[in-house]
């Protein structure tokens, strides 16, 4: 008799079945970039404290501007909107020049990667210094990497715990210490030392600070190479910069294919070895923790180091270095056919080689003539001529300026005895922090003269006016011209402006009004 | 499906989705950014119970910090008020020609004044104090009732013709079409023209000048000058408030027009007239 409870199962399978269901969202996997030494690693010291003492230390240096001026070298004071540059002031509205500044930078960094592949990204993005200066802290304090994986692999003890919390002290007081030196490029740096320690500074000073500690705290110790790979444009940005010309760091797989982690046992049996001995050294330096032998990839900043570390295993194994090397990708392409005999076999490193085991004379080296070429021609081009630009404006640039606002409502005024009266706001402008005497004149406008409104000036076509440093003056003149001279309905003439002492001069075209029937 | 499937090309597995052969790659997003993202969410929360946001039926909810816009602006209009306080107190304080000689506060009264000024008085003399027929401007140097900073004060305080003022200023030109002859009138019309420019008919002038003698001089004086005690125009200069030339003036000596201006005080407060005081003296007539 049949059992009726017994079903019969149907084929049938879920989409996510427990079994080969793979996580949506990837935990970061932890890196540990082991110590490199090596010419690149000594470059990026030398780079990290440039920039770093740069950033620190600007805001202290001093330059004296006169007693009407901040003697702090470098100084964006927002209050009276000025900004200090050593011996350069500017004003608002020269402000252009710090935008011409930034497009040269853009440029800038289209020339260098196209000449030399990412090395912004490699050498001097803000985020790869503190980085090294976070992983700094880090190696004084838990060691290199063997003892930092251990450490992190091993239990809560009182020691990791000890060494975990003075780590993400030091690494709170550099992220303090990184938005502490920002804000004094906003104050007068001393004084402003002084009140951030008796809690008198302004908020947005606390505020800074604070938001400028967590994101280098967090960007620099805590997501690293996380900002790189997701947060950050550039590495998309890049591929537009770089061609076939450009030095990328390259892992030369023409001479190291096929590794061997036993190449004597290898080459004993008779088959072809590289120069990679596949120690994974280039790996372990990585502050990406990629692997460069997989080729050029979107997470390589390019910062050199796996050069070092090949370079240096390399000379223990007496070999050339360059196993890794700063190459472009057409001595690449024409070094891989030479290996592999035109694309027809797999890599055959004796093919590069000569019998006495030198390369041979076909294989490509860089030639600095590479970085020449039409297209870093153009950028340099922009790059000269947006700098020449800025820099001619820069040293011909008026310190004593003068603008006028003619009265347009009423645009002229009839007084008692026949004659016609205009009304303008002369705004001088003595842009040095000394104070001066300006001479306005009338140029033009035959029998006119004029007053200032509020100073006991008497009429006249000329007058002498002090303007403190730095400062903007506004003046309400008044011209007024005798009925019988005037001769059309609107005359031009011209304010001009000089200062006795230093032959500064300035002039503005005005136009005086007058009604129809005055012609 | 249940296998683990590689994509071939990006060496990526797949998610087990597949669309008439087409798969899709299983990249996982870094878990840190769907954190970031849970993280956007709690703030939206706080910042939603903070802030007021939630709507309701017929309004918002308040939010626990009490914060409002408007109690934002009206604070930072009462700093504004604070901040005019003093210059105000001291305006209270100082006559307008005393005003005058303190730089700061000069320059505090003829801003206040100038919007004063677009509010109140725009209608009659213009946007920009010019006037217009009937309405004197008040930028040029010609003044019926007086043009220092005092003078104007009056005439603001108490306006002209303003019969509900007992101050205020008060004169009537009587309609001399009822006193004199119509050649009476075309021959003082001639000379007063002549004063300050030229007329058409010259043999006019002697006659009308003994019409002027024997029924102007009491107020406009003897050499036709004015007197600013009536509010009598001068007749020599170049500034006519109701039209230049013989006709216009033959028409305001047969039915004169008189401007009625209102009393401001009383709608201003002494220290809102004190203002205009200073604006209009600063307009560049001022004596």
């Amino acid at each position: 008799m049949r059992d009726k409870t017994q079903l019969t199962r149907l084929e049938t399978e879920t989409v996510n079945a427990a079994k080969t269901r793979k996580p949506l969202y990837a935990a970061r996997q932890k890196i540990f970039p082991k110590r490199a030494s090596g010419n690149f690693r000594r470059f990026k010291w030398l780079v990290m404290t440039i920039t770093l003492g740069i950033y620190y230390l600007t805001a202290w240096l001093h330059w004296d501007r006169g007693p009407f001026a901040p003697d702090q070298a470098v100084l964006l004071d927002l209050t009276n909107r000025r900004f200090y540059f050593f011996f350069i002031e500017i004003w608002p509205q020269e402000f252009f020049y710090v935008a011409g500044l930034l497009v040269m930078a853009g440029v800038g960094l289209f020339l260098i990667t196209s000449a030399v592949g990412r090395a912004w990204c490699g050498y001097a993005c803000p985020q790869t210094v503190w980085v090294d200066l976070f992983l700094v802290v880090e190696r004084a304090i838990e060691g290199d990497r063997n003892a930092r994986m251990k450490l992190d692999a091993g239990p809560w003890t009182a020691r990791k715990l000890m060494l975990r919390v003075s780590k993400h002290a030091i690494w709170l007081v550099i992220g303090a210490a990184t938005g502490g030196a920002w804000i004094f490029y906003f104050a007068d740096a001393p004084t402003l030392v002084g009140e951030l320690f008796t809690g008198t500074a302004a908020p947005v000073a606390y505020i800074t600070i604070a938001v400028l500690t967590a994101t280098t705290y967090t960007f620099g110790g805590l997501m690293r190479e996380q900002v790189c790979t997701y947060m950050c444009p550039w590495p998309r940005i890049q591929a537009a910069m770089l061609d076939e010309n450009s030095l990328t760091v390259t892992y030369n797989d023409w001479r190291g294919e096929p590794r061997s982690r036993h190449a004597k046992k290898v080459q004993a049996s008779g088959q072809s070895v590289g120069d990679c001995v596949d120690c994974n050294a280039c790996v372990a330096v990585c502050p990406m923790g990629i692997d460069i032998r997989d080729g050029q990839q979107l997470e390589c900043i390019t910062c050199a180091l796996c050069i070092d570390a090949c370079d240096g295993v390399m000379d223990k194994l007496g070999k050339e270095r360059g196993l890794i090397s700063y190459a472009t990708l057409s001595d690449y392409n024409a070094n891989m056919m030479l290996a592999t005999a035109g694309g027809s076999s797999s890599i055959n490193p004796s093919l590069v080689r000569t019998a006495v085991g030198t390369f041979c004379d076909q294989v490509a080296h860089f030639h600095i003539r590479k970085i020449f070429r039409p297209r870093t021609y153009v950028y340099m081009g922009l790059w000269s001529l947006i700098g020449l630009g800025l820099l001619y404006s820069l040293l011909t640039r008026d310190r004593l300026e003068l603008n006028v606002l003619h009265d347009r409502n009423p645009q002229f005024v009839t007084l008692s005895d026949g004659s016609i009266r205009n009304g303008y706001s002369v705004k001088l402008l003595n842009m040095i922090p000394e104070p001066r005497t300006i001479v306005v004149t009338m140029q033009g406008l035959e029998g006119a003269d004029m007053v200032v409104v509020g100073d006991d000036i008497p009429a006249g076509r000329s007058f002498a006016i002090p303007v403190e440093p730095d400062r903007l003056k506004t003046l309400k003149v008044f011209v007024r011209q005798p009925a019988d001279q005037i001769h059309a309905p609107a005359q031009t003439f011209k304010f001009r402006v000089e200062d006795k002492a230093s032959f500064e001069s300035n002039e503005y075209a005005a136009t005086f009004n007058a009604p129809e029937a005055a012609k | 499906m249940s296998d683990e499937h590689i994509d071939e090309v990006s060496g990526v597995s797949t998610t087990g989705h597949e669309w008439d052969g087409i798969r899709e790659l299983n990249n996982p997003l870094p878990r840190w950014w769907v954190i970031t993202f849970y993280v956007t969410i709690a703030w939206a929360l706080v910042y939603t119970t903070a802030y007021p946001a939630w709507p309701m039926l017929t309004s918002a909810t308040k939010g626990m910090l009490g914060y409002s816009s408007r109690k934002d602006v009206k604070n930072d209009l009462a700093a504004a008020e604070a901040a005019k306080g003093k210059y105000v107190a001291a305006i209270q304080a100082k006559s307008v020609s005393e005003i005058l000689t303190d730089d700061a506060l000069r320059e505090f009264a003829v801003a206040a004044g100038a919007a004063a000024f677009k509010v109140n008085c725009t209608q009659c003399h213009g946007s920009g104090a010019q006037g217009s027929k009937g309405f004197p401007n008040l930028n040029d140097d010609d003044w019926l009732w007086g043009g220092s900073p005092d003078q104007i004060k009056q005439t603001i305080t108490h306006g002209l013709r303003f019969a509900s003022d007992p101050d205020t200023r008060l004169s009537e030109m009587p309609a001399f079409g009822d006193i004199i002859t119509a050649d009476q009138i075309a021959q003082v019309s001639a000379y007063v023209a002549s004063l300050s420019g030229k007329v058409r008919d010259a043999s006019l002038i002697q006659p009308g000048a003994k019409v002027f003698a024997e029924n102007c001089v009491a107020c406009h004086g003897d050499n036709a000058k004015g007197n600013r005690e009536f509010g009598a125009p001068d007749l020599t200069d170049a500034i006519w408030l109701y039209g230049s030339g013989e006709t216009a003036i033959a028409a305001q000596v047969r039915a004169p027009k008189q401007g009625v201006m209102p009393a401001w005080v009383g709608r201003l407060g002494e220290i809102k007239v004190k203002e205009l005081a200073v604006y209009v003296h600063s307009l560049g007539g001022g004596e």
